[in-house]
């Protein structure tokens, strides 16, 4: 891999992995909690954040040079305001059950802090490509966070996943999964295990440098 | 080798012999009758009931002892007493699985996340019943009557649930038996939904059949005053709340005596002693301010009145115990004791001398230098 394909990968894996919105910087939280309810909820709202997250960079980052520095976060609002707004009617028009499930969240994509946060801190300092990019990686990493609660929320709240009833008509739903509550709590244990996870990680790491040291 | 003559030992040199391990196997062992009661009125699935919920408490506790992150060990008996009290709230038909889930709840939300014993804002067995009440609201509101016949050779049909799956229909097992739905309602609820009082023998006693209740109050009570005797416990807080809940609840029968129950009904028919002895007690959540005792055991009768009356839940002990909780704290930093030699007992409080701060004393206040190291330029 030459260094500029391995550079753009890393940018891209940032918002998957390393960044995740959701697990690592811990933002966008009110549609995070508030619509996993269900699995396709989940996906619907991510796609829809996606969306406005890559369209709303691209531009950005092309008028980053055009924008005076006083304004920047007024015209990046219109910017995300407008797709938004096309995102609203687009749900709107395909299902209105969704549009009905989603509720205000999906006008308040606006305020959703990683689109703006990706704005000022990526699209308005680099070229629209890896712009756009990092956007998409960052949107895709939403969504991975937003289906794992999505998934077990529904699973253990209705014992199905995407409406696909997974334990037969016998099973017992927990009800607090559906409510406020439930997703606090799975969120609280995906953050759990992402954390352990890093931190077997780092530990394996360090037990090799200090392998690495005592042999050289 | 010999012994040397001085042996120089730092402090302390003085050890009292209570430790928490002593006072918690005590509190296991006042828990004792009342589990076998317990076991002897619903026989061979409140056992069940009981050795699942406390084995899955132990083991999850075992869990979080080994990631190295709990003060306190498996073998300080606490996670006995979260385990035994847990399964002592639950009706004795609950599904087994549910109880599993209630006790890993309980000590991983309701202690491990804190740090464990000792750092813990809520009761952990408290915590667990809060969580499966909002999660299985029919099954935990399900109670059969106790002394039925057979009891100690069959099982309830709804305890033996297959795990994640709905448990029997206890009201269709009951009709079986010849016994209507209501025998199997517990008196707060029979009070609040169909207006029936329960007499007073029965309540304290539990004695009479085809009468959902929890633990006998009379022989909680009768636990509680063990442990209160030796110390264990403090006498104040279970006092302050059968005081405030009684008085609470006599108020309104002397307003309005066809509306609201006796206070007598109001102390005994629920789980409020065994809360007011067992749980609000736990050394860990409660103040340890005499006078934050007194102010929390009133909290918590008052809201147990209150939300057995207005609200939608027949019972109010265990949101009554969460919220006080929550609040001891608070309670504790409102009702710190004058430190000794202080204040002047019999005399106003504003004439003595306390702490007097430097800016109050006119005191002159030293200039300070920042970064004297540094070179002037």
């Amino acid at each position: 891999m030459n260094p500029t394909t391995a550079k753009t990968w890393d940018e891209f894996m940032e918002g998957i992995w390393r960044q995740n919105p959701v697990f690592v910087m811990v933002l966008g939280m009110c549609p995070t909690l508030a619509v996993t309810v269900s699995a396709v909820n989940a996906l619907s709202m991510g796609l829809a954040t996606l969306f406005v997250l890559v369209c709303s960079c691209g531009l950005v980052s092309m008028m980053r040079k055009v924008v005076p520095k006083e304004v920047r976060i007024a015209v990046y609002i219109v910017i995300i305001a407008t797709f938004v707004t096309v995102v609203d009617y687009a749900i709107q028009a395909i299902s209105l059950a969704l549009y009905d499930a989603l509720g205000a969240f999906i006008q308040l994509i606006v305020v959703n802090c990683i689109i703006l946060g990706r704005a000022e801190a990526h699209a308005a300092k680099n070229p629209p490509v890896p712009a756009m990019i990092n956007a998409t990686g960052m949107g895709i990493g939403f969504i991975i966070g937003l289906f794992a609660l999505g998934a077990v929320r529904e699973i253990l709240g209705a014992g199905a996943l995407f409406g696909v009833s997974l334990f037969g008509s016998n099973f017992q739903p927990w009800v607090i999964m559906v409510l406020p509550p439930g997703g606090f709590f799975v969120l609280g244990g995906w953050l759990l295990l992402f954390s352990w996870v890093e931190r077997r990680k780092r530990r394996k790491q360090s037990g090799k440098l200090g392998e690495a040291t005592q042999n050289a | 080798m010999s012994t040397p003559l001085l042996e120089i030992i730092s402090a302390p040199h003085l050890k009292g012999s209570r430790s928490v391990e002593m006072i918690m196997r005590h509190v296991v062992w006042s828990l004792l009758p009342i589990c076998a009661f317990y076991v002897l009125q619903y026989g061979i699935s409140a056992l069940a009931s009981i050795i699942v919920v406390t084995a899955t408490c132990l083991y999850a506790e075992r869990a979080f002892v080994r990631t190295g992150t709990q003060a306190g060990n498996l073998g300080d008996y606490s996670a006995v007493i979260t385990g035994l009290l847990l399964a002592l709230t639950l009706p004795p038909g609950f599904p087994l699985w549910m109880g599993a889930v209630a006790g890993l709840v309980a000590i991983a939300l309701g202690k491990a996340l804190f740090g464990g014993i000792g750092f813990n804002v809520f009761n952990p067995a408290l915590v667990g019943r809060a969580f499966v009440q909002a999660a299985f609201p029919t099954s935990i509101a399900t109670y059969t009557p106790s002394f039925l016949g057979g009891r100690f050779t069959e099982f309830i049909p709804s305890s033996l649930a297959w795990p994640l799956m709905t448990p029997a229909d206890a009201a269709l097992w009951l009709k079986l038996k010849n016994l209507d739905a209501l025998a199997g309602a517990t008196p707060l609820a029979k009070w609040k939904f169909d207006g029936v009082v329960a007499n007073a023998v029965e309540l304290l006693t539990s004695l009479s059949g085809h009468m959902a209740v929890g633990p006998a109050p009379a022989l909680v009570l009768l636990c509680g005053l063990y442990l209160a005797a030796r110390r264990f416990m403090d006498w104040r807080i279970p006092i302050a709340i059968l005081g405030s809940a009684a008085l609470t609840a006599w108020l309104l029968y002397a307003i309005d005596p066809s509306r609201y129950p006796n206070p007598f009904f109001m102390l005994f028919s629920g789980g409020l002693i065994l809360g007011a002895v067992y749980m609000a007690t736990d050394m860990v959540t409660s103040p340890v301010t005499p006078a934050g005792m007194w102010v929390y055991g009133a909290l918590i009768g008052l809201l147990t009145v209150v939300i057995r009356y207005y609200s939608g839940l027949p019972e109010g002990v265990m949101y009554a115990i969460l919220i006080a909780n929550a609040a001891s704290p608070l309670i504790e930093k409102v009702t710190q004791p004058v430190t000794f030699g202080r204040g002047v007992p019999g005399r106003s409080r504003e004439g003595t001398p306390g702490y007097v701060s430097r800016t109050d004393a006119n005191a002159a206040i030293p200039k300070k230098r920042f970064l004297r190291n540094k070179p002037k330029k």
